[in-house]
């Protein structure tokens, strides 16, 4: 019996009696083919969620089953592609409709006319398991794409091809199982977006994401395999800063989810990723980049599977060994499709109208990060760090509440910083890491022992300036005792000289650990020096006036990436400058 | 065959129900003939079964469950296209009211659209001089940028939106066009509008549609999609420059409010529906510019903060989808400063990429970022004079208060005929900045103070 719609309200579409679909099926909506997915079947109604705009629907058109779950298709090809949330190409798209998007047929996903110079892995009799590589091409310049037999097969290797140029849809190989059963192996395979690519288990997450931010990686790091939320208003920066982890942190591999954002934004991300050459490898950052772009006026439901899609993705490279990080811009959107659906569903809202199920969908969807070894034996990770727009700027609103629980970095942005043109506008009083621990021996193995006490001593000085900065608020700072004063001066040049970061500036927008590293160390170096002078009764105007501070404000764009020797220079100068005030 | 329906089953609000309907499709319009002869139009919103749902245009007063006739016309939402829509005046539903006869139309387009691809889509990078001091220079203009204007009840958002029509270069080559969609705005108001597109000589250029506040609600929610598929039309069709202007976004949200509460939805914060973040990207993003397209749309929506209240739903959700906000100030408005441009929450999130050498001048960026922290450090000194007394502040707490007070009557204020050039905005703000020390000036680099600074070095 063929299954036709029964009812229709904006993205949800109804089919009337017991039908044969399954729970998350992929299905064909209407004449034109829309996609769309069930997500409620009981005796009377089955449910489906449509991932395109429904108008001129009508009733009594097909709803054809695909078997399928919602499912992405891996291969090479992905890398440096966009797509919409459904991994759908949009250049495709934009081929075969124009400028604007138009409605139903599927795209496949992968261009399957492109040829891949494959290198072969295995030979026939080859026992191999699932998550194992039978063969290697290269996707970009900077990316070897290694194909690997999906998780849940395993047996022996039959008809293996020898090395060439394969296209996706060519079969490389068989594999025959105990049973006898054969399955096909080729360069892409097919995955559920839904659900977590396997793994063999965790490890413990120790090595920080270096970001050549100073605010993340001094202050508040994020371990490879973490996870992190970035709240805050709008106009505080959260784009920015999701943009700047996306062109500078040293993960392999990096998706860019814009979800629920704005078009032009995602013009930018493709237009300057192409142009921008990756630091380590010298090619543009665009060969290890994948975006996912659902903006604000596409389908509802396909922003609700835009990260499910993107995560997927990740998962799928971290199984072949790769670091991964995944940007989500913005979750908040992401919740406020999950409501909207759960709206049209007529369900029992709890907290500001978002379904009860919004923290286990969070949950899970954090929990797809990790640091882990694969199934074939290498070790990859996923960080995750997802931009949460709380309304009204108020962090207690539930997605805010919620993704807190399950991250463990919290960068909260600030909007009197970001009036102030203070970037990245990360709050030093409400923000926190609770990686600090677990990566504080990678800090003093690589970086400097000392690098722990640094940032703490740093911290202690803004958290010192905070509450001096109330009575100075009261009564004004010139009433302040001259060690206090040294205080407030010592903590403007940490906030303006070493918090605040330009990222139009050329050595700026990028800093190496070891820089950052070396400007703590100086600040610090500096304020223990002054403090001599304090201590001898003379006052701190006398320092200043010698325009040091200022000098420590610039030192970063005065001392260039790669000439870490110039800080000698500069400490020696301080020395000589505070002897010369106490002789 | 066409089919007329005899009756209604349920009326609610501006919702009807019809029962017994084989041939319905999602979104379809629908004509509904009362007995009098008078035709309202309405739209399908959900279908169940045989059962559909339609909502009501012109509002449902005088409808009863059997005095009405509905015919199905089998299209969505469509409206007439042709070069000659300019200089006329619509009503909300894009009827003519102008008493010019119908519309000969070219083509016909469906008022929803559809998403502009991102790959499509060009980066704007084309600053857009409005004359305005204030916005030039700290929150720039881009052509294809959306730049709503977060305003209060009784605030001059109105004559600021006028001056910025009035000097605004949208076009090198001077082909340029401006859709005005008025919501639940004062006729005054829309007379204020009319008679300024006259003074200004571009009235043959306007398209006007106009929902006045006494007109029904239900039309309200079309009214900007009716205008965008206007501008997208002169835009990307004919090739111009179009400028959209939306006033007022809070009637449109609040008439979005009524309909979705009239149909029975689960209402999220303030009662606005959980939708209201879609609907308006719906609007504001077809902002923009295609990539290899002559023409560009340009939006300034105007929007009323409740309470002058920047957290309330309308004006959060906007500022999160459009590309920064110009906001204004009841205390500057209060001290007759015009435009009353509270500049740092206002900001323009292009600007970053279209100022600067070879856009506008190279040291704007520097002096833009520089203007602003010093404003900041300027609202700091006012907290802390307001508790000690100016009397007992430090001199350097002393002159940025002079400063601020400088800043605020020469370059936030300007006359409503004033028509500044970037050059002169730049120079101005150079000029105000030289009345600090240079230490004061963290954001500057030597380079640029050695050109622009005109300042002591130091206090000492």
């Amino acid at each position: 019996m063929q299954n036709v719609i029964f009812g229709i309200n904006g993205p949800v579409v109804t089919v009337k009696g017991s039908t044969s679909l399954s729970m998350l099926e992929t299905v064909y909506v209407g004449e034109k083919k829309l996609i769309g997915e069930v997500i409620k079947v009981d005796s009377d109604f089955t449910t489906i969620q449509v991932y395109e705009e429904t108008a001129s629907l009508k009733p009594g058109e097909p709803v054809v089953s695909t078997g399928m779950p919602m499912s992405v298709d891996l291969g090479p090809g992905i890398i440096g592609n966009i797509f919409d949330g459904i991994e759908r190409p949009l250049t495709a798209m934009r081929d075969r409709f124009g400028a604007f998007i138009g409605r139903g047929a599927d795209f496949s996903s992968l261009d399957g006319g492109k040829k891949y110079q494959v290198k072969m892995l295995v030979r026939d009799g080859d026992k191999l398991k699932g998550g194992d590589i039978f063969a290697t091409c290269p996707e970009t310049s900077v990316i070897e794409h290694r194909a690997m037999i999906p998780p849940a097969l395993s047996g022996e290797i039959i008809e293996a091809v020898g090395d060439g140029e394969y296209t996706v849809n060519d079969v490389l190989a068989r594999l025959r199982d105990s049973k006898g059963n054969v399955t096909e192996l080729k360069l892409s395979q097919k995955w559920p977006i839904r659900n977590p690519r396997p793994v063999v288990g965790r490890l413990p997450a120790v090595k920080p994401l270096i970001t050549g931010q100073r605010v993340i990686d001094s202050v508040f790091p994020i371990a490879k395999g973490g996870a992190a939320a970035i709240p805050g208003g709008f106009g505080t920066g959260k784009t920015m800063t999701q943009h700047q982890l996306a062109k500078w942190c040293d993960a392999d591999i990096i998706i860019y989810v814009g979800c629920g954002e704005r078009g032009n934004e995602m013009t930018q991300v493709l237009k300057e990723f192409s142009e921008l050459t990756d630091p380590k490898s010298g090619k543009p950052l665009l060969e290890r980049t994948v975006l996912i772009a659902n903006t604000s006026n596409m389908p509802v439901a396909a922003r609700e599977a835009s990260i499910y899609t993107g995560i997927t993705l990740a998962e799928y490279y971290r199984d072949m060994g790769y670091h991964t990080a995944l940007m989500a811009d913005s979750t908040s959107r992401w919740a406020e499709a999950l409501r909207e659906i759960s709206g049209r569903l007529e369900e029992m809202p709890a907290d500001e109208g978002f379904p009860a199920y919004l923290p286990s969908r969070l949950s899970e969807f954090y929990e797809r990060s990790g640091y882990v070894k694969n199934l074939n034996g290498s070790e990859g990770s996923i960080t995750l760090i997802g931009a949460v727009s709380p309304q009204g700027s108020d962090f207690s609103e539930p997605v805010t509440q919620n993704t807190k629980r399950f991250t463990r970095c919290f960068w909260a942005l600030d909007k009197a910083l970001a009036y102030a043109r203070h970037y990245p506008a990360i709050n030093w009083n409400n923000s926190y890491s609770e990686y600090l621990n677990d990566l504080s021996d990678w800090y003093s193995d690589n970086i400097s022992p000392d690098f722990m006490k640094c940032r703490e001593e740093i911290c202690a000085l803004l958290l010192e300036e905070n509450s001096l900065m109330e009575i100075v608020k009261l009564i004004g700072a010139d009433v302040l005792p001259d060690d206090q004063k040294l205080v407030i001066e010592i903590a403007r040049v940490i906030r303006v000289g070493f918090l605040q970061q330009n990222a139009f500036h050329k050595d700026d927008t990028f800093v190496p650990i070891e820089k950052q590293y070396r400007m703590m160390d100086t600040i610090l170096h500096l304020y223990r020096r002054s403090k001599e002078v304090v201590e001898r009764q003379i006052p701190v105007s006398r320092i200043v006036s010698t325009g040091i501070f200022d000098r420590l404000v610039q030192m970063k764009y005065d001392i260039p990436n790669d000439s870490l020797d110039m800080f000698d220079s500069l400490n020696a100068d301080i020395d000589s400058l505070i002897g010369e005030i106490l002789r | 065959m066409i089919i007329r329906h005899l009756k209604l089953s349920e009326i609610n609000g501006s919702l009807v129900a019809l029962d017994n309907v084989k041939d319905a499709s999602n979104e379809e319009i629908v004509s509904l003939e009362l007995a009098d002869g008078t035709k309202r139009l309405g739209r399908v919103v959900k279908i169940d079964g045989e059962k559909v749902t339609i909502q009501v245009f012109e509002g449902t007063r005088g409808l009863s469950m059997s005095n009405v006739t509905t015919t199905f016309t089998g299209t969505t939402m469509e409206i007439p296209l042709s070069p000659e829509i300019l200089g006329r005046t619509f009503d909300g539903l894009c009827r003519p009211i102008d008493g010019l006869g119908e519309v000969f139309p070219d083509e016909r387009r469906d008022v929803n659209g559809a998403p502009i691809n991102p790959v499509s889509r060009e980066y704007p990078r084309n600053f857009i001089q409005t004359g305005i001091s204030s916005i030039d220079a700290l929150a720039t203009l881009i052509r294809g940028q959306k730049l709503p204007i977060f305003s209060g009840s009784g605030m001059k958002h109105n004559e600021l939106a006028v001056q910025l029509v009035r000097q605004s270069t949208i076009s090198d080559s001077g082909d340029f066009a401006i859709v005005f969609a008025a919501m639940g705005v004062k006729n005054d108001v829309a007379m204020y509008f009319k008679n300024s597109f006259r003074d200004a000589n571009v009235m043959d250029r306007v398209v006007m549609l106009l929902n006045l506040a006494n007109d029904p609600i239900i039309e309200r929610i079309m009214t900007p999609k009716c205008a965008l598929t206007i501008a997208e039309y002169l835009a990307f069709t004919l090739h111009k420059h179009v400028l959209v202007i939306m006033t007022d976004m809070t009637s449109y949200c609040e008439a979005l409010r009524e309909y979705s509460s009239s149909k029975g939805e689960i209402p999220g914060r303030k009662g606005f529906p959980g939708y209201l973040y879609s609907d308006l990207a719906s609007l504001y993003e077809r902002a923009g510019m295609i990539d290899g397209v002559e023409g560009s749309v340009t939006q300034i929506p105007i929007l009323t903060m409740p309470n002058d209240d920047i957290t309330h739903p309308i004006p959060d959700l906007t500022g999160y989808i459009t590309e920064g906000q110009i906001v204004l100030d009841r205390g500057l408005d209060y001290k007759g400063i015009f435009p009353p441009v509270s500049v740092l929450p206002s900001l323009s999130r292009l600007m970053k990429d279209s100022i600067g050498e070879g856009f506008t001048r190279e040291d704007h960026p520097t002096l833009a970022n520089q203007l602003l922290a010093t404003y900041a450090q300027v609202q700091d000194a006012k907290a802390l004079a307001s508790v000690i007394g100016e009397d007992e502040l430090g001199a350097e707490d002393k002159l940025l208060i002079e400063f601020g007070k400088r800043f605020e009557e020469r370059f936030i204020n300007q006359g409503f005929g004033e028509n500044r050039s970037i050059t002169e905005t730049l120079d101005l703000g150079w000029e105000l900045l030289s009345m600090l020390p240079r230490n004061m000036l963290e954001r500057v680099d030597d380079k640029t103070a050695e050109k622009y600074y005109k300042g002591q070095e130091s206090k000492e």
